[in-house]
């Protein structure tokens, strides 16, 4: 019989971490059912199997003509790896920085009298080991192909992925202390979340911007490829790709990365548990900080109940810099589409085919996140609900509430289209509104009250809605990028499909269902 | 002459969720009474009022306010009532300012009204100092004041309060009680509920104590020491009789 770890112990907080994340994790899948146990490992499966067949088609012809590693094949792995470490890093600053302000048991450890220097440096291996997790994940299914079809060499990518996580942790958590000491605790949450959004979406929409202006298109990985980058990178046999060759099976390189990756996050553990325990309570602190309004606006203005509810649901996100940047943070991918529409302004008609279906599923997405704020994350719901004003009324300024943010934020790039090409704007605009209303309705038929700070979860809390959501958002992106080119008749079918999306959401919604 | 139409008439009320949670209740309550709900956790007593401020729709049952059938119109029925809940319902980053004029705007109180009340509710429950500080980092006793300020500055006919002193200290729930006896002298209705029994015993003129949904007891305290049988003793005793009385009933049955 396995003795069961002493209290307080690395390994007890281990096995405590392990199984409340184990447990959280469970029961956000399944809902605390049985039955959906099955269907989730039965909708895993199938994911996996689809994922694995798409990583097939793309490497097998590569895989047959032999992968050698050249410096071409170098830099385009490179380029792979980078991004995923970007993706890493910004999950793992996200987690770390929950992990000082997130207060659940913190407090109740924190009081007791076990060490917080144990409690963090299990948080951190977690953070590392989640964070690991969700690229394997990703990258699972291109390395079990390679492995299997090429050579098991390739297996040791996995490996690499583990030293990769450990190194984002420690960074994240390098970066989170230096922000508590630079900005305090009363920003760095703030500014940590926005630079964790960079940083994951900033590569990527950063090769984009250079292939725009490099070589006039979206196409991200040609640009590792092009003839210039090759010239600039270093030579074959260069330590620079290391990592790479290390995901490629070499046992020295993974062996040097291996230990510079682990030494390091466990040197950042090492020198920063200490603090951990009174950064964590100096966050805690937080929510104690009184602000004082700003605003020398004129208060008790003769309104319409309608215009008080939206100029209230606008008033809440802009004071709130964390929502408001999880929300419009979308608004960073617009940055590429807005780029094209002004290097061929005038000039290229072919890229409204590109652009139209990026803003299309933006305006989607977007008012998906604004819509559960205003409609599921109302803190004062018992207040709205008691007012005289009829639910429908309520309702329909919520939904012009959300909408108004979204025409302001795409109105500019309208604006823009609407001079190169009146047409490719309507469309846009139509499909703008499709999306947006779509995203809206879905969160209307999903709605569950909860606090505007649980808006992380959202995504969680409905898989229906969250993938119903995004399969209309594409379906009309579809639409619109069909109907652009003028094909009306065959626009339909996407419109079609995304208008049985939405009926089947409506089936399967909790009204609907009771 | 005052109007004789009672503030609150409830008639063959109940509402089920996986049990009975109101069974079947009778209750009035007359215009400018200050009466006091009480029961065991359970009994029933928040999703009485729930339904009363039309938070939840009743299984059967009627509702009447000020006259005002709630289920035919309840526009008209919310518009004389206010509800504050144990856990008040401010937002975070509104000042107290802010959120009255929010609450003005919901009920159409006339701008230089609500400004004018909004200044003297303010001054009265002390938070005047703290109008145009946001109210996310106020302690939960501010927020109820805050909340109770939201609930009168539409200056409702019927204000129904759950557990409004919960969490207050001595000072915040002076100061809550001295609004509430205000407003009931100036001729509004209050129902409320509490665990504080001592208040019901001073505040209320009526007392009704519930229990599985039902209203098995109401008055005024010397016709509840009556009706439990015994003479000079405190409401809690009396409290915890009917409740032990009841039970023994319901187990019988």
């Amino acid at each position: 019989m396995i003795a069961a770890p002493a209290p307080g112990s690395l390994l007890w907080f281990a096995r405590h971490e392990i199984a409340l994340n184990w447990r959280d994790w469970a029961a956000l899948m399944t809902g605390g059912k049985r039955m959906r146990t099955y269907v989730a490992l039965l909708v895993f499966a199938s994911i996996a199997v689809v994922a694995h067949l798409i990583a097939a088609s793309l490497l097998m012809p590569h895989i047959q003509t032999g992968i050698i590693a050249d410096k071409a094949t170098l830099a385009g792995l490179t380029g792979a790896g980078i991004l995923f470490f970007t993706v890493m890093l910004s999950q793992a600053m996200e987690s770390v920085t929950r992990a000082y302000y997130a207060r659940a048991d913190l407090d109740l450890i924190l009081s007791s009298p076990a060490s917080s220097r144990r409690l963090f440096a299990i948080r951190t291996l977690s953070i590392a080991g989640s964070t690991m997790m969700l690229s394997c994940l990703l990258a699972g299914p291109a390395i079990n192909i390679l492995a299997y079809y090429d050579s098991p060499a390739w297996l040791l990518a996995y490996g690499v992925m583990a030293v990769l996580a450990a190194i984002a942790t420690a960074i994240a958590v390098g970066m989170t202390i230096a922000l508590f000491r630079i900005a305090g605790p009363k920003r760095t949450r703030f500014i940590a979340q926005i630079l964790a959004a960079i940083v994951g979406a900033g590569f990527l929409i950063g090769i984009q911007l250079v292939a725009i202006l490099a070589f006039g298109q979206y196409a991200r990985f040609s640009l590792f490829q092009s003839e210039a980058v090759l010239a600039a990178a270093p030579a074959a046999d260069s330590l620079f790709w290391l990592p790479t060759r290390a995901a490629m099976g070499n046992g020295f390189a993974f062996g040097v990365l291996a230990l510079a990756g682990f030494g390091l996050l466990a040197l950042v553990i090492a020198s920063s548990s200490a603090s951990f325990g009174r950064y964590a309570v100096a966050a805690a602190g937080v929510p104690e900080t009184r602000y004082k309004a700003q605003t020398k606006a004129k208060l008790f203005r003769r309104t319409s109940q309608k215009q008080v509810l939206r100029h209230k649901e606008w008033k809440l996100l802009a004071r709130d810099p964390w929502l408001l940047s999880q929300t419009l943070m979308q608004i960073l991918y617009l940055l590429p589409p807005a780029l094209m529409l002004w290097l061929n302004y005038g000039q290229d008609a072919g890229m409204f085919i590109v652009v139209v279906p990026v803003l299309v599923m933006a305006s989607g997405q977007l008012a998906g996140g604004l819509a559960w704020l205003a409609i599921s994350g109302e803190d004062a719901h018992d207040l709205v609900v008691t007012a005289p004003v009829s639910p429908r009324a309520i309702l329909t300024a919520k939904i012009q509430a959300v909408l108004g943010v979204i025409a302001l934020v795409l109105a500019p790039l309208l604006l823009l289209m609407a001079l190169s090409s009146p047409r490719a704007a309507l469309v846009t605009g139509i499909g703008a509104l499709l999306s947006a209303g779509s995203a809206t309705l879905i969160q209307l038929w999903f709605r569950a009250q909860a606090k505007r700070a649980m808006f992380r979860r959202r995504q969680v809390s409905s898989r229906v809605a969250t993938l119903s959501e995004a399969f209309a958002s594409i379906m009309w992106a579809g639409t619109a990028a069909i109907a652009v080119t003028g094909a009306w008749l065959l626009a339909i079918i996407p419109a079609v499909i995304a208008l049985i999306v939405m009926g089947i959401a409506k089936a399967l919604s909790p009204k609907a269902t009771d | 002459m005052q109007d004789s139409t009672p503030a609150l008439e409830i008639t063959g009320l109940s509402k089920s969720f996986d049990r009975p949670a109101v069974n079947g209740l009778n209750l009035s309550v007359r215009r400018g009474e200050f009466y006091g709900l009480l029961g065991p956790n359970g009994a029933g007593k928040t999703t009485i009022l729930r339904m009363v401020a039309g938070l939840l729709q009743p299984d059967s049952g009627q509702i009447n306010i000020l006259g005002i059938d709630a289920a035919r119109d309840p526009v008209a029925a919310k518009r004389v009532v206010a509800w504050v809940s144990d856990e008040p319902m401010v937002y975070d980053r509104l000042t107290p300012l802010e959120y009255l004029e929010f609450i003005a705007g919901l009920w159409q109180v006339e701008a230089s009204e609500a400004a004018r009340r909004a200044e003297d509710l303010l001054g009265w429950l002390g938070l005047a100092p703290h109008a145009h500080e946001r109210c996310g980092g106020f302690s939960k006793g501010m927020l109820q004041k805050v909340a109770l300020a939201g609930a009168l500055v539409h200056e409702p006919q019927l204000i129904i309060l759950d557990e409004p002193l919960t969490g207050l200290d001595a000072g915040s729930a002076r100061q809550v009680k001295d609004v509430l006896k205000a407003r009931v002298a100036s001729g509004v209705t209050v129902i409320m509920t509490t665990h504080i029994l001592e208040v019901a015993e001073r505040m209320a003129e009526r007392i009704g104590v519930i229990a599985h949904g039902r209203l098995i007891a109401e008055g005024t305290l010397e016709e509840l020491r009556v009706k439990a049988g015994r003479g000079d003793t405190s409401l809690e005793d009396i409290f915890l009789d009917l409740v032990a009385a009841d039970a023994d009933a319901e187990k019988v049955a």
